[in-house]
Formats: structure tokens, sequence, C-alpha cells
């Protein structure tokens, strides 16, 4: 009875993520193992030539320079991130609350408009080349638009409040007594940070470092209109692999990928945040305890 | 924390990350009332660039196909995500169940649009605004399924029981009993997935196919966009801003008043 009554709950949303996700994922997959047909279609002939080109000299630059971009977007927003929830989570509790709703909440907007906010601001007409001009700062515009640091830029926007929720959460939950004991003990404000506050919460800088660089690497709306084409990333290449080229098993082997290096960080944050837990209860101190 | 230059310069900075998150959105909504729409000459205010748009058919043959995908993917989700929720609720926690629901939330936007797209293909499906539902309800029931659970795990399960016990029967338990105590929770999870669904780009850019006729409102902006800074499209982003913070508001007050 109360088997049946389980499944009956459970059957459309599993039967739904099982035709509408795990099917077509499943469907990529075998598509990455043919060739690409004359016409752009399917040629059923099983290789492993796209992984194999996936590999050379052009992939792998769009590779790196995908993994440098989204790297350096996630160093910055960690960098920006972790000094802004230490102070949200020191803030008085009941300010604690808003503070963050107000950090979310341009997060909650439009990705695309709020990527549109920077053409607005960077571009040769916009306002900051604008300003410096009329106040006699510069010449000619400065070249904000259009490239890499435009990318960065973009994703630092996009992504921080989400850093800064993670970083947060994992903040919050320490108590003032391990700050306290290291303080009595001697230990500067910069060594108490250094040897208890930070290393206490490595969880939540891994959680939101893996964040902003799974949703960097595969991102496309970014690098293509801040960065003008300039910069592909992996995102607008398997776009353009899918849609311009037509190359569908290309595409699909690299959509693959990214699927991996995405299960590869969320495995190693995983493995990161256990050890973390486990080295702060051999510390003898209750992971997670109740504050 | 003890010194008093250290608390004074993390304050400065998250001064500063507020300035840094809000200036953009301000300067868009400022000029869009300014009369030449230049973004550094102060002409005058003007609500032309809105009269504009009120004008414009594909603008708002846009938005009205983006609020036809978002009600029809909210409704299937709720739906179907608020059932898997309480099944998933009821049984042993399952780590394998926990993954597929995490999938759609976590996988990146474009792998799940081509891999839609060759789904449909593979289907003959003619493509168009019911495949974009169809697509946005794969991540929506991920999303109302988490937001739901999280709201049965604090349901105590012996009101269900005493129901049970007086003879009510199972949909009469549901309805006067675990639906109202769930309800704010399904209306947050489906605030959530309207707000996902009206603001999601790539998936729906695949998967509308090649038809004008299934053009979504943020397809529509990000050709726009392409075109180049107009002031229109500064009227455009003040309405959507001020929409979605006003959802955000509302799902906020919904969830203190469930808390």
């Amino acid at each position: 009875m109360n088997l049946s009554r389980r499944t009956i709950l459970l059957a459309p949303g599993l039967g739904y993520l099982a035709l509408f996700l795990v099917l077509p994922c499943l469907i990529i997959f075998a598509y990455s193992l043919f060739e690409r047909g004359t016409y752009g279609g399917i040629d059923y002939t099983l290789t492993a030539g796209n992984y194999l080109r996936a590999g050379s000299s052009l992939f792998a630059r769009i590779f790196l320079d995908s993994v440098r971009i989204a790297g350096t977007a996630t160093l910055v927003a960690l960098l920006i991130g972790y000094p802004a929830a230490y102070a949200i989570a020191a803030a008085p509790r009941n300010q604690q609350m808003a503070l963050l709703v107000l950090v979310m909440l341009p997060f909650w907007s439009n990705y695309l408009i709020r990527t549109y906010a920077w053409i607005v601001l960077l571009n040769n007409e916009g306002l900051i080349n604008r300003g410096l001009e009329s106040m006699g700062v510069i010449q000619e515009p400065l070249p904000l638009l259009y490239n890499e640091f435009a990318v960065v830029l973009g994703l630092v926007y996009n992504y921080v409040p989400f850093v800064i929720l993670a970083l947060y959460s994992s903040i919050s939950r320490l108590g003032p007594e391990l700050r306290e004991a290291s303080f009595d003990l001697g230990g500067s404000s910069w060594t108490t940070f250094r040897r208890v506050t930070l290393p206490l919460t490595v969880p939540g800088i891994a959680a939101g470092a893996v964040f902003v660089f799974v949703l960097s690497i595969g991102n496309f709306v970014t690098p293509d209109l801040l960065g003008g084409g300039q910069r592909p990333m992996l995102g607008n290449l398997i776009y353009s692999q899918y849609l311009s080229a037509r190359d569908w098993p290309m595409g699909s082997a690299l959509g693959f990928i990214l699927v991996l290096i995405m299960l590869a960080l969320l495995f190693g944050q995983a493995v990161f945040a256990h050890r973390a837990a486990g080295e702060v209860e051999a510390r003898g101190v209750p992971a997670g305890a109740p504050r | 924390m003890r010194t008093d230059p250290i608390r004074l310069w993390l304050n400065a900075h998250l001064g500063l990350v507020y300035v840094f998150l809000y200036v953009p959105i301000l300067v868009l909504i400022v000029l869009s009332f300014n009369k030449s729409g230049l973004p550094t000459t102060w002409t005058g205010f003007s609500t032309e660039w809105y009269g504009k748009l009120a004008g414009n058919p594909k603008i708002l043959a846009a938005a009205g196909n983006s609020l036809i995908v978002a009600v029809a993917s909210t409704l299937i989700s709720t739906f179907i995500g608020t059932l898997l929720a309480m099944g998933m609720e009821e049984g042993k926690p399952n780590p394998y169940l926990d993954a597929l629901v995490a999938a759609p939330m976590i996988i990146p936007d474009i792998v799940l649009a081509i891999a839609l797209l060759s789904f449909y293909t593979l289907l003959n499906m003619s493509l168009g605004l019911q495949s974009i539902v169809l697509s946005h309800a794969v991540f929506n029931i991920a999303f109302v399924c988490t937001v739901v659970r999280t709201r049965l795990k604090n349901f105590d399960r012996s009101i269900v029981e005493a129901s049970i016990d007086l003879g009510a029967s199972e949909v009469t338990t549901f309805r006067r009993v675990t639906l109202p105590v769930i309800a704010p929770g399904v209306v947050a999870a489906a605030l959530l997935s309207f707000t996902l669904s009206i603001d999601e780009f790539i998936i729906a850019y695949f998967t509308a196919g090649a038809g004008q006729g299934s053009t979504t409102f943020p397809m529509q902006i990000y050709a726009m966009i392409r075109f180049g800074v107009t002031p229109e499209i500064n009227a455009i982003a003040t309405i959507v801003i001020g929409f979605s913070f006003l959802l955000v508001l509302l799902s906020q007050r919904l969830n203190r008043e469930a808390a």
C-alpha cells in the first residue's frame, strides 16, 4: 500500500526526468561517438575522432582560454566575495538577512539585461569613457569592451552574489569561541584568520569556486556580448558547432567534455568538504555545530 | 575583529560591493527616462521610450510568448515537482534520486540545450513554444522539488496519520491537511519556476525552432542587444528589473510567513 502510494508520487517526476534529461544526455553521448554526415546530419559510423579533435591545437587553445578566463573570474569573485561575506556575517544579526537579500537581488534580474548594462558602461561612447574624457583624464576612449577584461568583469558581476551567499553560510556557522581562543593564546588577527577562520571556511570557498568556474566555463552569453566573439569560450564553441558548423557529433563531444569537467570539480569539492569536516571533527569540534 | 580598522575596512569593502552591484542597474533605469537616450548628457525627463515599446509589435509578441511558456512550464513543474518532493520525503533517503534531481540544476545550460534539441530532432518533433515549455519544465521540476522538500522537512507527519485514523481518505487528507501546510512552499516554488522560465535564454534559443512565431522575450532582447545600444532596450531593462525585483520581494514575504 505504502509502496504503491510512493510509486504514484514519484513516477511522473522520475519519468519526466528520465525522458527529457537522461535520454537526451545519452543521445548526445552516442552522437559524440559518431561521424558527421556529409550534409550536417549524423553518419552512424563509430569513431573516437571527435574526442581526438578536441585535443587538436585549435580546440585546445579555446579550452585553455576558457580555463584561464573562468579561473580568473573565479579568483576575482572569491577575493571580492570573501571580505564582503565576512562583513555581512560580522554585522548585527537582525541586519544580516536584509544585507544578503540586497546582495542577491540583482542576481534575480535577467542575465542578458545585467550583461547589457556593462555594454552601456564600457563602450567607447559609454558612461566611463565619456566621463573620463570630459574630465580630461583621457583623450582617446579606453578599449574597455570586447576583450578578455570585459568578459571577466561580466562573469564576476553576474556570479559574485552567489559566492557571497556560499561564503556567508560557511563563515556565519563559525562561532566566536575559536577565534577568541586563538586571541587568548596570543595569535594576532592575521594569524587567527589564516590558521583558524580560513581553514574552517574552505568548504564554502570550494562550493563558491566550483559554482563560478562551472557556470563561467560553459557560459555563452557573456563571451558573446562582452567579448564580441574575440574570446570564444567552451560554451561558444559548442554553440557554433551545433548551429553554425552543423557538426553535431563534435558539439556533443565538447558538451560531454564540459559535463566531465563539471563532475570532476563537483567530486573534488565533495571530497574536499568531507575532508575539511573530518579534520574539524578530529580536533574535537563537531562539524556544523549549531550556533 | 577586535581591532576597529579591520571592521571599518570590511564595511567599506561591502559598501563598494553594493555600489558595484547596483550602479549598472541604476544607470540603465536613469537612462531609460533620458529624452536623448544618450549615456552622458541629460536632456530632460521623458517616457517616450516606454511609449515606443508599447507600439512595437515584435516586443509585445515576444513578451506574450514568454508569458505563455512561463505559465505552462510552471503549471507542469509545480504539479509534478510537488508530487516528486512528497514521494522523496516519504521514503528512505536515496542518493541516486537526490543526484537525479540535482542534475538539471547544475548541468550547464548549453549542454541541456543541445541534448534537448538532439532529442526533439530525433523524434521529428515540431519545434515551437511547446518544445520550450517541455524543456523549461526539466529544470523547473528540479527546483520546485527542492523548494517543496525543504518545506516538507519541517512537516509533522503525525497529523497525516491522525487524519487517516479519523477516517479521512488519502485525497481528503492531502487537500485538507498536507496542502495547507506546504502551500507557502508550493507557491514560492511556483514563483521561482516562473522567474527562471521567463528569464531563460539559451535553452529556449535552441529549442524554439526556426520560426519567428516562437521568439521569447529574452531571445528578442538578445537580438536587440546584438544590434547595439538603444534607448528602447534601457526601457525594457527597467521594466524587467522592476518586475523581477517585485517577484523576489513577493517570494521573500511568502517565505517569511511560512517560517
